[in-house]
């Protein structure tokens, strides 16, 4: 017995439970895929599901990482920018819809309202998130910065 | 190795090419821990919405085509009329607060995407096939469901299949991650203090110690925020996601709140003055049809209508209840109107075979809807007539209203027209 899970372990790379479970996620993701077909959204569906991970991993991750190492360069308070505007995009890229008004149509058939004022949320929240950070800055620098602020 | 001697094919696949002096198997496992909490949460309270449709009644499935994804489905009770306000509102709040875990996470593991060669064996080939679920299921489920909650209808599928099922293909690679990965995550967690770490400032935070993982960078950039300025920092984002769309579960004063919620909206101080959601014109409801000319047709042992007048004069009940909709948001008003089982008594049905309702509203999946023996005969299930004192507005469904305790939003039909109380064959 103990023969035969060594030589799964060498030959496979990982021990059995590894490898039952696995095989149980594909044959349910398999039998989803199924589904799928069967409602016949199956294009749509693969195409976004293949979608979000290119959307995630190769562009939404490299702009942000790109515009943090920008945010970097300069000499200045790196994290009272870079915690505010984190903050203000995560909430823009969530809300877009509303805040950019995208979903103009549909949100004033549903409610009988316009999408108009979520773009002027957006911008008080995130001019509350600075105003908020700025004032934190201010405050360190004047009890002596003994924290973070000093150490650029 | 199979491929071990080709170079890589560009910068990312280089593990130096990873600097943040953060990445580590300890602070992946702070965020993998969170989401092991949540996510199952909302997992379950997702599951169970499905079961509130009723999807098992004629008219109610949206994915008849479930299969042995259904196994679970049991009938929706009618009690506590709270309920589904409850699961609902944690299945679309709480996931939108995971979101920035989620990113969070997927930003501590990134450089494994690009690890150089892409498997060793295979057992590593099967698990990163079974990330790529993993990770696709992940970002679909949110984006649909974020997409969907805005009513930004831009997938090229219907909502329902595709986060249902998207959902079982996220569950089954997460299953297989928790069971593969728990062991490594709590050995990482027990590998530094917490607390001590709350505690540790800019100036003192060192990489973790190197790993066989490949999390932690070789070649570490000096670190331009602690450890604990991270976890503020996505805990932030959690809170901001929290905060600003909370309110729109609420009733009263902190409903303004709502400030970035599609549904949170401010109507006015009037008694009809609370969320529309789905307005007369959108779905070709015309004046002329819910005037004086409207008749409500009940059919049982007979077939009989009745004008709103005749509805007025019958035995009227008043109810809180909470209007619940799958998009997460909720709100409870004083509703009036006429018992569904005195309806179907006097048509000389018992209720017991539940009702079809049909409403005046051309086309879409939710003009008609069946609700079960329990939903009909609770004493508080009402054909609603007025709101809050008031005759219902049009817009929230004048000149009749299915009202009933616990049930999704889109099961309280507007426009109602018919209710049908012959048992299904």
């Amino acid at each position: 017995m103990s023969g035969g899970l060594a030589d799964l372990h060498r030959r496979y790379g990982a021990g059995p439970l590894h490898l039952a479970i696995l095989l149980v996620c594909f044959i349910v993701a398999a039998y989803a895929l199924t589904r799928v077909i069967l409602a016949g959204i199956l294009v749509g569906f693969v195409l976004w599901f293949i979608g979000a991970v290119i959307l995630h991993d190769l562009v939404a991750f490299p702009l942000y990482s790109r515009a943090d190492a920008a945010l970097q360069r300069r000499r200045w308070p790196v994290n009272h920018l870079r915690v505010p505007a984190g903050l203000s995009a995560l909430l823009l890229v969530v809300w877009f819809p509303l805040v950019l008004r995208a979903a103009e149509h549909n949100y004033r058939e549903a409610t009988g309202l316009s999408t108009a004022p979520f773009f002027g949320r957006w911008l008080l929240v995130t001019l509350a998130l600075f105003a908020g950070s700025a004032l934190l800055y201010v405050l360190r620098r004047a009890t002596g910065a003994r924290r973070t602020g000093r150490k650029r | 190795m199979l491929r071990g001697e080709e170079r890589p094919p560009g910068p990312f696949f280089r593990p130096e090419f990873w600097r943040s002096p953060l990445r580590g198997p300890w602070l992946t496992s702070v965020f993998g821990i969170v989401l092991l909490v949540g996510i199952p949460i909302v997992a379950v309270t997702g599951l169970v919405s499905y079961a509130a449709y009723n999807p098992r009644l004629p008219g109610n499935d949206i994915t008849p085509e479930r299969g042995l994804f259904g196994f679970y489905l049991f009938d929706w009770p009618t009690s506590p009329i709270w309920l589904y306000r409850l699961t609902q509102g944690v299945h679309v709040i709480l996931g939108l607060t995971l979101l920035p875990v989620l990113l969070a996470k997927l930003w501590s593991v990134i450089p494994k995407l690009f690890a150089w060669p892409p498997a060793t064996s295979a057992a590593q080939m099967l698990e990163r096939a079974s990330l790529l679920l993993l990770v696709g299921g992940a970002v679909f489920q949110f984006v649909t469901g974020i997409l969907n909650i805005q009513l930004f209808y831009v997938f090229p599928f219907s909502f329902y299949p595709a986060h249902l099922y998207g959902a079982w293909v996220f569950l089954a690679a997460l299953v297989a991650h928790v069971v593969i990965k728990l062991p490594t995550a709590v050995t990482a967690l027990r590998s530094r203090s917490l607390r001590r770490e709350l505690r540790t400032p800019l100036r003192d935070t060192r990489p973790e110690p190197p790993d066989p993982h490949g999390l932690v960078s070789p070649a570490p950039a000096p670190a331009t925020v602690s450890r604990r300025g991270l976890l503020a920092f996505v805990g932030g984002g959690s809170l901001a996601m929290f905060g600003l769309s909370v309110g729109q579960t609420l009733d009263g004063p902190l409903r303004r709140t709502a400030l970035l919620a599609p549904h949170g909206r401010d109507y006015g101080p009037g008694p009809n003055d609370f969320q529309v959601n789905k307005t007369a014109a959108s779905v070709g409801i015309v004046p002329a049809e819910t005037g004086s000319g409207w008749r409500l047709t009940l059919v049982g042992a007979r077939r009989m209508q009745l004008s709103r007048e005749d509805l007025l004069a019958l035995p009227l009940r008043t109810y809180r209840l909470p209007i619940a909709c799958v998009e997460g948001w909720s709100t409870e008003q004083a509703w009036t109107g006429v018992r569904l089982a005195d309806l179907a008594r006097l048509c000389g049905a018992t209720g017991d075979g539940g009702v079809y309702v049909r409403s005046l509203q051309r086309g879409g999946v939710f003009s008609h809807a069946s609700l079960s023996a329990g939903q009909t005969t609770d004493p508080r299930s009402l054909l609603a007539l007025r709101v809050n004192g008031a005759d219902l507005s049009l817009d929230h469904g004048f000149p009749a209203r299915i009202m009933v305790p616990n049930a999704p939003g889109v099961h309280n039909t507007k426009w109602v027209r018919e209710l049908d109380f012959r048992p299904a064959s």
